[in-house]
């Protein structure tokens, strides 16, 4: 019965990496506005002539 | 103007985008506003980051209102070349710009957003230290929580359905596992719990989070005691369940609205800097910086943020946002001007007598008694019903201990754990918090927001509803007008709206919304004298409109506000001007007055008395020329009578009332305006549902009771079990998750109910 074992483990670790998901999600911000995010991508980028400055 | 800006930067997309775009009215802005954003010791204050290369800033815009607002804000970079980034927090309405100080200036970043009308919101407030970040610490836990309660219900499954004696080495691999995955909620989840129990037990107060603590950490103990000891499972699969659940609750209550501020004083009204004239310059200051004997230039529209002797040219200054009087006031050189006031006809001149701190609006403030009143604040029923849970738990712990003392002193132990285990007072715990939320989330959505969960029972708790007039009770965008006098033609009508139509006077605007815009009239040698009145020859006749010293030259006592019309020095009659009540106020009052004490503070003259009386019954107090200190003495003065006070205004002048009182409301034509600080904030057209918003609360009480007596149902079952020691995990698996859904079910599903038929 050790493949429970392993099972358990790849379980463990999968969800493990959904928490650290959500988590990073919540640190980075994601769930605090949620307009923004959702009209941005509806904007097109016009071949500007000059290029962005970083 | 703003489209050439658009069009020369490519941007006119903006258009397409929203079919209304650019809704605001655009004010125009001084050349010299954003002056102060010069001055190193300002920028520095305002700035989040800065090297030499780069800066970043946010600005607030109350102006954004659409996604091409967003779309115009994210490509500013276009229309400043110093622009590195600029990102929308649209929730927040606020623009994180970073941008390259060799490029451009803070200065001009302003002076572009003003441009193209979002004029950026930089108040007093600002100055402060930093907001506190959003404390999301809650969120991780319970994250943390919900993985731990996720992965050990799973693995507890062979713990409920019984497993092969082959396998107890598998049986032993989960119990440890369960054990590890337990730790971190134990350590980390309920800390909320930990800490709200120790805070309130250091006051001498049981509040219900220690008893819910107590119960964690016994089960914990428990449960850790028989995986060790190889005896049993354990409880971590309830244990983790409650703190999840609870934390959910927690959370849903203490969600409050993130756009909506409750906090402001006066510092979020007052500019940050002002014009301070020395040796004929105008050198920006910044406003803590000010200096008695300073002078100061106030330009048209600008706030006085400080009192102050005029020095130069003529103050018409609009109170209404400290005393809610309605009409500017005139104030001739020499005389002492208050901060607070708006300057609404050209630039003035001003010696600072008093600095901003020590000003008479801002010692509203500053008043000891706002320093501490967290702790007078009322007790929440909840801690009260949930102190005699406690009780009653310890009792029965105690008797069934010393029952199998004497009986089977083996089963002692496990007996009253197995009863801290069951019977900690988490049901009612949820079914508040989830009460709240819910009721929280149902007022916001009828726009009416509270600050927090405690003021659904302070609403619930008042027993006299004070309102301030101006602003609350009458629409300060509206007037009565009624013409008293000699008969006057329709054709005359149109003169005096004519001439009116010349002044920006606010009752000359007032004058020409009632009677129509003139049409095909002709003004010739208009003349204003401010504070008095305007004349000029409409048509063919001279026509006179002002005050009454003004048209006739005697002095006289007016009634109440008129404005007299004479032609060519005939003088005909006036036009009483009356407060617009808002068409909901009678019917709410109507209501209101069968259960509820009234009473009106009003900052206005007593004109309205009559009208004010037969509307809210006898009963009613009516005070008028109220100073905002008196309205905060009466609200003083009325809880001394054991009253609990909820106040409604809507000005600065009323922010001491507010905060004195029980539960201070403020009005707003919209949540984007600002509102003085208060417990909560209600748009002014949903007034009319006051009285089934505050029913709503009251019902919360009942909700809330309701569901903890069905949380004791449970409670009994396991009792059951667990005085006799045979607390299986099994029924404990069963028990807690049942009862914690069928209180959310019960309490959401009630006072979403309750809502539903009552409208909301």
């Amino acid at each position: 019965m050790s493949v429970i074992i392993i099972l358990l483990i790849a379980s463990i670790s999968i969800a493990g990496l959904f928490l650290f998901a959500f988590l990073w999600g919540v640190k980075s911000g994601q769930f605090e506005d949620d307009y923004s995010p959702s009209s941005r991508i509806l904007f097109d980028d016009k071949p500007s002539s000059e290029t962005k400055t970083v | 103007m703003v489209y050439q800006i658009l069009n020369q930067s490519d941007l006119c997309d903006y258009y397409s985008l929203n079919e209304n775009p650019g809704l605001n009215q655009r004010i125009k802005v001084r050349k010299d506003k954003f002056a102060f954003l010069d001055d190193e010791k300002i920028q520095l204050q305002l700035v989040s980051f800065r090297d030499e290369k780069q800066m970043h800033i946010t600005f607030y815009l109350p102006q954004m209102h659409c996604s091409s607002c967003l779309y115009l804000l994210e490509n500013l970079y276009r229309l400043d070349r110093g622009v590195v980034s600029s990102k929308v927090n649209f929730t927040r309405k606020e623009v994180d710009i970073i941008f390259l100080t060799g490029k451009t200036s803070l200065r001009k970043i302003a002076e572009t957003l003003t441009s193209i009308g979002y004029e950026p919101y930089i108040s007093l407030n600002d100055l402060k230290e930093k907001r506190p970040a959003i404390d999301k610490s809650m969120v991780y836990q319970i994250g943390v929580a919900g993985f731990a309660f996720g992965n050990i219900m799973l693995m507890s499954f062979p713990e409920y359905l019984g497993i092969d004696a082959s396998e107890k080495v598998l049986l032993n691999v989960f119990r440890w596992a369960n054990f590890f995955l337990a730790i971190p909620v134990l350590l980390y989840s309920a800390l909320p719990f930990y800490q709200s129990s120790w805070k309130s037990l250091k006051h001498k107060f049981l509040n219900i989070d220690a008893p819910i603590a107590l119960a964690i950490i016994i089960t914990f103990i428990r449960s850790a005691y028989e995986v060790i000891s190889g005896t049993g499972g354990g409880y971590f699969d309830s244990m983790t369940g409650i703190v999840f659940f609870m934390l959910a609750g927690r959370i849903l209550q203490d969600k409050t609205q993130r756009q909506l501020s409750f906090e402001r004083d006066y510092t979020s009204y007052f500019p940050i800097a002002v014009s301070v004239v020395k040796e004929d310059k105008e050198v920006p200051t910044a406003l803590p910086d000010l200096k008695t004997g300073d002078t100061l230039l106030i330009h048209h529209e600008e706030l006085i943020p400080a009192d102050g002797i005029l020095t130069k040219g003529k103050a018409f200054i609009d109170y209404s946002f400290v005393t809610g009087e309605s009409l500017p006031v005139l104030k001739e050189m020499g005389e002492i001007v208050y901060a607070g006031g708006k300057q609404t006809e050209g630039n003035i001149e001003i010696l600072v007598v008093k600095e901003v701190t020590q000003s008479y609006l801002t010692k509203l403030w500053n008043r000891d008694e706002f320093k501490n009143t967290a702790e007078n604040k009322n007790v929440s029923f909840v801690h009260l019903l949930s102190r005699y849970f406690t009780y009653i738990i310890l009792a029965i712990a105690a008797a069934t201990a010393v029952y199998w003392q004497l009986n089977d002193p083996a089963k002692m132990w496990p007996a009253v754990t197995a009863i801290f285990i069951i019977a900690c007072p988490c049901a009612l715990f949820l079914s508040n918090t989830f009460t709240n939320g819910n009721i929280l989330r149902i007022l916001s959505r009828n726009h009416f927001y509270l600050r927090n969960a405690e003021t659904i029972e302070d609403m619930a708790r008042a027993t006299h509803i004070v309102f301030d007039k101006t602003g609350t009770l009458t629409s300060t965008q509206q007037q009565d007008i009624v013409y008293e006098g000699k008969s006057i033609s329709t054709y005359q009508l149109q003169q005096v709206a004519a001439l009116a139509e010349s002044s920006n006077h606010p009752l000359s605007k007032a004058l020409v919304k009632h009677l129509g815009r003139a049409k095909g009239i002709i003004v010739d040698n208009f003349k204003e004298t401010t504070g008095q009145g305007i004349e000029g020859v409409a048509g063919n006749d001279r026509v006179k409109l002002g005050s009454y010293h003004f048209v006739t030259g005697k002095t006289a006592t007016q009634p109440g506000t008129a404005v007299f019309v004479s032609f060519n020095n005939d003088i005909f009659g006036y036009f009483l001007f009356s407060n617009h009540y808002r068409e909901a106020i009678p019917s709410l009052i109507k209501e209101l007055k069968k259960e509820y004490h009234l009473s009106v503070l009003s900052g206005d003259n007593t004109a309205e008395k009559e009208t004010l009386q037969k509307l809210l019954g006898k009963k009613a107090t009516l005070l008028f020329h109220q100073k905002p200190e008196d309205k905060l003495q009466y609200i003083k003065y009325l809880q001394q009578q054991g009253e609990k006070v909820m106040m409604i205004g809507d000005g600065l002048n009323d922010a001491g009332a507010l905060k004195q009182s029980d539960v201070g409301i403020a009005v707003a034509e919209q949540t984007n305006n600002f509102t003085p600080s208060s417990d909560a904030i209600i748009e002014a057209k949903q007034l009319s549902k006051l009285t089934r918003f505050i029913s709503l609360c009251r019902a919360n009480r009942n909700i809330v009771i309701a569901s903890f007596v069905l949380s004791i149902v449970y409670n009994v079952i396991g009792l059951f079990f667990a005085v006799q020691g045979t607390l299986s995990p099994l029924i404990a698996a069963i028990l807690m998750p049942s009862s914690s859904l069928s209180i959310l079910l019960l309490t959401f599903g009630s006072s979403t109910l309750i809502a539903k038929q009552m409208k909301l």
